[in-house]
């Protein structure tokens, strides 16, 4: 049975209509968080994140008072907030941005206090045409509020925030990449060293980059203590957590649910979230964390929603979103598109990534739309062997950045789980789901 | 000469005082061009580069590497359709196939009236209400084929402007001002600030 | 290269290897015999390690893992395995990755025969292709510049053609477009790719994507030979390999030269071939296009074919019965000759001719024995300074390697430039300060700099700029000036004036001194300059050039002896030409040229890639040219010309071969003309510099595919190997003169300025009218418009805008010409290009007045 007593930390204001206004955030308890966190020190506020061991909700998981404490002393230092949230079927941040505004505002004030950077850029997906102006908006009503500026409410501490757009790049949700965008260069993924933005990031200066999500629960983090977070969930995984779910469910959407407390079961089938299957066909498959993720099977189904808990089991939460396939899914056909979007949003820069992913797409394109050959298996796994050497997870990898290794995921997956229905699929020269 | 307007030129030149280097307005400065021209014109490309104290080789680059900047003129609106994981299951590719027939264009061309151009996109993170349908960047959740072909009809007779506006996802977005806490500001908060840690560490022992 | 500090130790395969920390693992293992495959990785640009061919396994906190060996700096105790079977799978992965989408052309791709993805795919590659899919297509091949044509089929997207145009040349003009597998390299359509450096990208392409216009389809590598020389086009002097298939010239390719031009060509050196193997065609002697390919005497006012014995008779005839004057004969050119032949005509000139009346100049240099008496400095030098200071014409345009060297160092290191600014310099964007020099005014903004009172208010500089640039000019410790001729229409005392104040208020800062003209210092060492005898001995005075056309005008002197293109050269055309119309003229030289049209006789010679010597760069140092085809018809090398021509007039040099004048030339002075004729192991020396030998360096296949894969012939061949030294000569040490030996520089009177005119600049182009473009169809395509250029003040006070047209009035002409604006202009400066040609053809250079220490040109808008 799914838990659902956990407190809404992040979703608590989504019931009004005008959830997006400064009006609704203040009556609402909203900037109270960051009053509270200006009358502490900054470094106290950074110890509550981390007592509330908040894990970066972006994808990598890394733990954001980790993160903070990594920010290399300097003269200059960003906070930049990733909202460009484009892994296919995650559209939580898309929720948080155009619905709260005001609380991914506040959550930036309270970081960039506790970092004691004084300009933050919120760099949102150029897609989200409503939530750039509700962000650009809030960020408006902050400054008149007195909640950002010189001397944010008295305390002799002053942010800028400048909130830019995307224009299109899913590359652009990996942290260099992003910095390049930043930067207003191509999104390519900056080559390792140095590993970590906290010591060399925009323009080269110490910069943090979290998620939106992230951002979004600091307010709560601060009110209510790093300890009554941590009590929530389980082991690293605490607090609650955005689930999107989508694919073959009857409730599509995106659910703020406590880690580790409920299942994938819990997550797909429980009538507060997805509400079963259309048809109550039997789940054939699912993504457990975007379409980066190596996927699951429905002995899976029973794995508690906790970062180390789906690691463990060889995939990843990754950017809290789920896609379930039902026994009228094709996993050829699923395992192709994803393949397709990864060739499109590829770089270009690495030569098996590039060259890598077309290869595997084309291949990927004959078996499901006929002239499908028996050995492609084999050359498919091979192909993705060149990309992730030995296919292991977490995957190692030949490329500068993780979407090369993300390739094979689903490739991998689709073989392994499903070969009868490629080789059908080289039967029947097409799909059978057709 | 701007070739820019005279208003946006200003915004444009706002744009470029909000970062500490001026390419880093690049992306906004290109939605801007979009905004006026439809599309990134050769002359839009030129004005950034010089704005941002790149070259046209560079701005062109830059702007074929997203998706949202076109480099050749499109139609009026820009319909998305999504096919990604999530709207595949729930028959993206059946309803961008609906599309092309509906609006008699092929995916990615633009129609003969020069007012829609249909496009096949990656997942526009709306997958609650796939498939996902936008307009000019703007989510219409027509899942249908039956919706779709009613707000196509809508589009096209200007009755969804105040919600669609042509091109520019920047259209709507106005920052109030500039920056508000100059350099020397900071410098001074962050020497007062080390000060105060110092002694905090000291107190502490 | 400077010797690297070894500190660390790094396992590779097993093998301990020593390296400096922080070095690349690529160039660590490549040290130590283990040659890891690369594509993207260039030894002179920073690795970006996209192409991940060079994956090796290094040890690290998480077990081994696959990094790139181009982007691993090493540290102690590094474990690197580059043989693995997990290496050799991700490789050979990469490789095929590579080869999926590149076409199948390599019979009809130019690069066949020596394209590293060929060899590598031979090497590495699996027999079969497993790639069954429609290969990638783009439209093929485009004209991304005047001079490059693209194959975007080909690319492996390795970057370094946008790298070397972002990073080393610094003129984004190509970029990479779209994203994963449709990247494509991309010029801007309405700017396309016209860098003087094109062509550098075109050598390091690693495929045949990228490929010369001039060179397409010309030859196949394996019937290429090639030697490797120095490129004389200007005084940098690049080391190139100089290519031919049979006796035509093929191509030139930039060797990696550590101290002067790291592989890198400006493409007016590059693609010049067409001008040097001449035009078949053309027989007019007054065509630059044309090659001199038999002596030529006058008879009945016609020039017509002769013997050599004819011609050297004729030319002695002339030359012996002006000797007999008092100060009849004299002698100019010679800077675009090797310093044997300059050091053989300057033994002409005194002992045979006795006269002192020489100049390889052509008015458009500075004193030779205040530019020797500068303290000098190397490029390296340069490179390293703490500050650098330009007072020179746009290193692009004059010397473009020098600005490649010192646009790098500058942008890489980022040391502090101090402009002064006399006009458009591409080195601009990296000024820290930028202080705008007027015409006649260099000595008077440098008094005001070495000066702490208050500048001159007709100057009007700026305070805060002067006070920085004191502060950062110091007393010139670690300070290097770059100083040229910075206006030809300005006497050339203004800049010695600066240059020697600027000497005495910075006691501990070094020069580098611009110079041009190709071996115009090997010239002036070798006595082609009035007043210094061979070896930069200090010597009685002579006729400068402009002196000389002066006395043959007045009737003064008789007869002068033309080493080269005098007309084509100089800014009073008209007035040179009136003066050789009343000279006996004997002229010696490769190409027809307008000079011929006064010559009496014309004595054919060898030219760049013809001739063996050694040649000097502006830092002084002295390397090798090498012969690659044979000079055609009966042109002669200059050495044995001026040895035949001192015979006809009863004078022996003792000089029947180049090595005979070299070993001359070093006996008698110290010049190291023999021992580096004769050593194919270093980079050259530095003459009279105590420092030792460049060392060469070897060359990396990736690096420079065109050159490993094209065999070596004849001298010169070691390129990339280390050969036995020459044995050193007995020699005097050498000369040099210094500045107290010459008394203070005169200053030069300035008029006042008028208030309505504008001071007229007159700077080379590197694409000009010259022999070098004109005799090339590639080159002469890219002379750019006769324009104007004015600050925008100047032109918005005249009402006018780019491409408005102004009536120029200067030394009694009118032009009419197209403006351009240009706020690198100063102020009250009408700036043209040296030679270029108005509408109706008339020459530019008219307008300014040869007499004058400046010009000021009245204008009034159309």
């Amino acid at each position: 049975m799914a838990v659902l007593d956990a407190p809404r930390i992040v979703t608590s204001r989504l019931a009004y209509e005008d959830s997006h206004t400064l009006a609704r955030y203040l009556a609402t308890g909203g900037y109270a968080a960051l009053r509270k966190a200006l009358s502490l020190h900054p470094e106290q506020v950074a110890a509550e994140v981390d007592q509330a061991s908040l894990l970066g909700r972006g994808g990598a998981g890394f733990p954001a008072g980790r993160k903070w404490s990594m920010l290399r002393p300097s003269e200059v230092a960003y906070l930049v907030v990733n909202g460009d949230e484009s892994e296919p079927a995650t559209f939580k941040d898309h929720l948080l941005v155009e619905r709260d505004p005001h609380q991914l505002v506040e959550g930036v004030i309270i970081a960039a206090y506790a970092l004691q950077v004084n300009r933050a850029f919120i760099y949102l997906r150029g897609e989200f045409a409503l939530g750039l102006e509700r962000v650009q908006a809030a960020v408006n009503e902050a400054y008149d509020h007195g909640a950002l500026g010189r001397n944010v409410f008295g305390s002799g501490f002053s942010l800028d925030v400048v909130v830019h757009p995307g224009a299109g790049a899913y590359i652009c949700g990996e942290e260099t990449a992003l910095l390049e965008g930043l930067e207003g260069k191509r999104g390519f993924p900056r080559i390792k060293p140095p590993f970590f933005p906290a010591a060399q990031g925009l323009y080269g200066e110490p910069t943090v980059v979290n998620n939106v999500e992230t951002m979004s629960n600091l307010p709560w983090i601060v009110l209510n203590g790093g300890a009554a977070f941590a009590a929530l969930g389980a082991g690293r995984s605490t607090g609650t957590r955005l689930f999107a779910l989508a694919g073959r469910v009857n409730r599509p959407g995106v659910y703020e649910v406590e880690m580790v407390k409920n299942t994938f079961r819990d997550l797909i089938y429980d009538p507060a979230f997805g509400g079963g299957v259309p048809g109550d066909r039997p789940v054939k498959a699912f993504i457990p964390g975007g379409v980066s993720a190596p996927w699951f099977g429905p002995d899976q189904l029973d794995l508690p929603l906790g970062q180390d808990e789906v690691g463990a089991q060889g995939s990843m939460l990754g950017s809290g979103s789920v896609v379930v396939l039902d026994d009228t899914s094709c996993a050829v056909r699923a395992a192709w598109r994803i393949t397709k979007f990864f060739s499109r949003e590829s770089c270009g820069q690495c030569t098996p990534c590039r060259e890598g992913s077309g290869w595997i797409e084309r291949a990927m394109y004959r078996l499901e739309h006929g002239g499908g050959r028996v050995e492609d298996l084999d050359l498919l796994l091979d192909l993705c062997d060149n990309i992730a050497p030995g296919l292991t997870w977490p995957p190692q990898q030949t490329t500068i950045c993780v979407l090369g290794p993300s390739i094979p995921s689903s490739v991998h997956a689709a073989i392994e789980m499903f070969k009868d229905e490629f080789l059908a699929h080289v039967e029947t020269q097409g799909c059978p789901f057709d | 000469m701007s070739h820019l307007r005279v208003d946006l030129r200003q915004r444009a030149e706002e744009l470029v005082a909000l970062y500490p280097r001026p390419r880093s307005a690049m992306l906004p400065l290109l939605h801007l061009v979009q905004e006026q021209d439809g599309y990134v014109s050769p002359e839009g490309i030129d004005e950034v580069a010089e704005l941002t104290g790149t070259t046209p080789a560079d701005v062109r680059g830059t702007a074929s590497f997203y998706d949202m900047f076109h480099l050749e003129p499109v139609g009026r609106y820009v319909v998305g359709v999504c096919t990604n994981i999530a709207c595949l299951l729930a028959g993206g590719e059946e309803l961008l196939a609906h599309a092309a027939r509906h609006l008699d264009c092929a995916v990615g061309s633009t129609t003969d009236d020069g007012l829609f151009t249909l496009e096949e996109t990656e997942c526009l993170a709306d997958c609650g209400h796939a498939p996902c349908v936008t307009v000019n960047h703007r989510y219409v959740r027509t899942t249908t084929a039956e919706a779709f072909d009613a707000m196509i009809d809508e589009v096209r007779s200007g009755r969804r402007d105040h919600e669609i506006p042509d091109h520019g996802t920047l259209v709507r977005v106005r920052r109030n001002g500039g920056l508000r806490v100059p350099d020397e500001v900071i410098a001074a908060e962050r020497a007062a600030a080390k000060a105060a840690r110092a002694r905090r560490l000291e107190e502490a022992g | 290269m400077t010797e690297t500090r070894t500190t660390v130790t790094v396992t590779v395969n097993g093998r301990a290897v020593a390296a400096a920390p922080g070095e690349l693992l690529i160039d660590v293992a490549e040290r130590a015999g283990t040659y890891i495959p690369r594509f993207c990785y260039h030894p002179r640009m920073e690795p970006v390690g996209v192409c991940r061919m060079c994956l090796v396994e290094v040890e690290g906190p998480r077990g081994a893992t696959l990094q790139p060996a181009c982007y691993q700096h090493v540290n102690d105790g590094m474990v690197v395995t580059t043989d693995s079977p997990k290496v050799k799978k991700a490789q050979e992965g990469v490789l095929e990755f590579l080869l999926a989408n590149h076409p199948l052309d390599c019979p009809v791709c130019d690069k066949g025969g020596e394209c590293p993805l060929q060899d590598q795919a031979l090497t590495h590659g699996p027999g079969e292709t497993r790639f069954v899919e429609e290969k990638r297509h783009f439209v093929k091949p485009i004209e991304i510049g005047p001079l490059v044509l693209l194959d975007r089929e080909r690319c492996i997207q390795c970057a370094r053609c946008t790298r070397f145009a972002a990073e080393v040349a610094g003129d984004t003009e190509i970029a990479f477009a779209g994203r994963g597998d449709q990247i494509e390299v991309a010029p801007s359509p309405e700017h396309p790719f016209t860098s003087v450096f094109s062509g550098n990208t075109v050598q390091i392409c690693p495929v045949g994507a990228l490929t010369a216009t001039p060179y397409r389809f010309a030859a196949r590598p394996w019937d290429l030979e090639q030697v490797e020389s120095t490129c004389t086009q200007c005084a940098v002097g690049c080391r190139l390999a100089v290519q031919s298939s049979g006796n035509r010239l093929t191509r030139v390719l930039g060797v990696d030269s550590d101290p002067v031009n790291h592989g890198w060509l400006c493409d007016k050196g590059r693609f010049t071939l067409d001008a040097i193997d001449g035009h078949e065609g053309s027989r007019d002697p007054l065509d630059p296009s044309s090659r001199i390919t038999s002596p030529l005497v006058r008879r009945d006012g016609t020039l017509v074919e002769a013997t050599w014995g004819e011609a050297l008779a004729r030319a002695a005839e002339l030359l012996g019965a002006a000797r007999a004057h008092d100060g009849g004969v004299g002698v100019i050119g010679g800077a675009a000759l090797t310093n044997e032949s300059a050091y053989a005509w300057a033994r002409v000139a005194r002992e045979v001719l006795g006269t002192e009346h020489v100049d390889a100049q052509y008015g458009d240099g500075l004193d030779a024995r205040r530019v020797l008496a500068l303290p000098g400095a190397t490029i390296d030098d340069a490179c390293a300074a703490r500050v650098v200071v330009t007072l020179c014409g746009d290193p692009r345009e004059e010397l473009p390697v020098l600005f490649l060297r010192l646009r790098g160092a500058l942008a890489r290191r980022g040391h502090d430039l101090v402009e002064l600014a006399v006009g458009p310099s591409a080195l601009h964007p990296l000024a820290t300060v930028s202080i705008p020099v007027r015409p006649g005014e260099a000595h008077r903004v440098i008094d005001a700099l070495a000066d702490e009172g208050r500048a001159p208010a007709d100057l009007a500089l700026d305070e805060d700029a002067r006070a920085r640039a004191r502060e950062l000019l110091g007393d010139g410790e670690g300070v290097v000036v770059v100083a040229g001729r910075t206006n030809l229409a300005e006497d050339p005392a203004v800049v010695e004036r600066a240059l020697t104040r600027l000497a005495e208020a910075l006691p501990r800062a070094r020069f580098l001194v611009a110079s041009r003209r190709g071996n115009v210092r090997g010239a002036i060492d070798a006595g082609l300059a009035p007043g210094l005898r061979p070896g930069r001995v200090l010597g009685a005075g002579g006729r400068d050039t402009l002196a000389q056309l002066a006395a043959l005008r007045e009737g003064a002197q008789r007869a002068v002896l033309v080493l080269g293109d005098l007309l084509g050269n100089v800014l009073d055309r008209a007035g040179a030409a009136a003066a050789l119309e009343r000279a006996d003229v004997v002229a010696v030289t490769g190409h027809g040229g307008a000079t011929l049209a006064h010559a009496d006789v014309v004595l054919p010679a060898a030219v760049q890639h013809e001739r063996t010597g050694t040649v000097t760069n502006l830092e002084g140092r002295v390397t090798a040219v090498v012969p690659k085809i044979v000079a055609p018809g009966a042109a002669w090398p200059d050495v044995a010309i001026a040895a035949e021509l001192a015979r006809a007039l009863g004078a022996e040099l003792a000089m029947d071969s180049v090595e005979d004048a070299a070993r001359a030339y070093e006996v008698s002075t110290g010049y190291p003309a023999l021992t580096v004729l004769l050593d194919a192991t270093s980079e050259g020396r530095l003459a009279g510099s105590a420092s030792a030998p460049a060392p060469r360096r070897p060359l990396d296949p990736m690096a420079f595919p065109g050159i490993r894969s094209a065999a070596w012939v004849g001298l010169g061949e070691s390129a990339g190997d280390v050969a036995e030294s020459a044995p050193p000569l007995a020699v005097p040490p050498l000369a040099a003169p210094a500045l107290a030996d010459l008394g203070p520089a005169p200053s030069p009177e300035v008029p006042g300025r008028d208030a309505y005119g504008l001071a007229l600049r007159v700077a080379p182009r590197l694409y000009d009218h010259g022999v070098a473009v004109a005799g090339s169809p590639a080159l002469a395509a890219l002379v750019g418009p006769t324009e104007a250029r004015l600050h925008p003040g100047d032109l918005d006070r005249l009402g006018l805008d780019t491409g408005g047209r102004l009536l120029v009035r200067g030394a009694g002409r009118t032009l009419e010409l197209t403006v351009a604006r240009d706020a690198q202009v100063p102020r009250g400066v009408l700036e043209v290009a040296f030679g270029a040609l108005g509408d109706g053809g008339e020459d530019v250079n008219a307008l300014a007045d040869p007499d004058a220490v400046i010009t000021q040109v009245k204008v009034e808008a159309r």
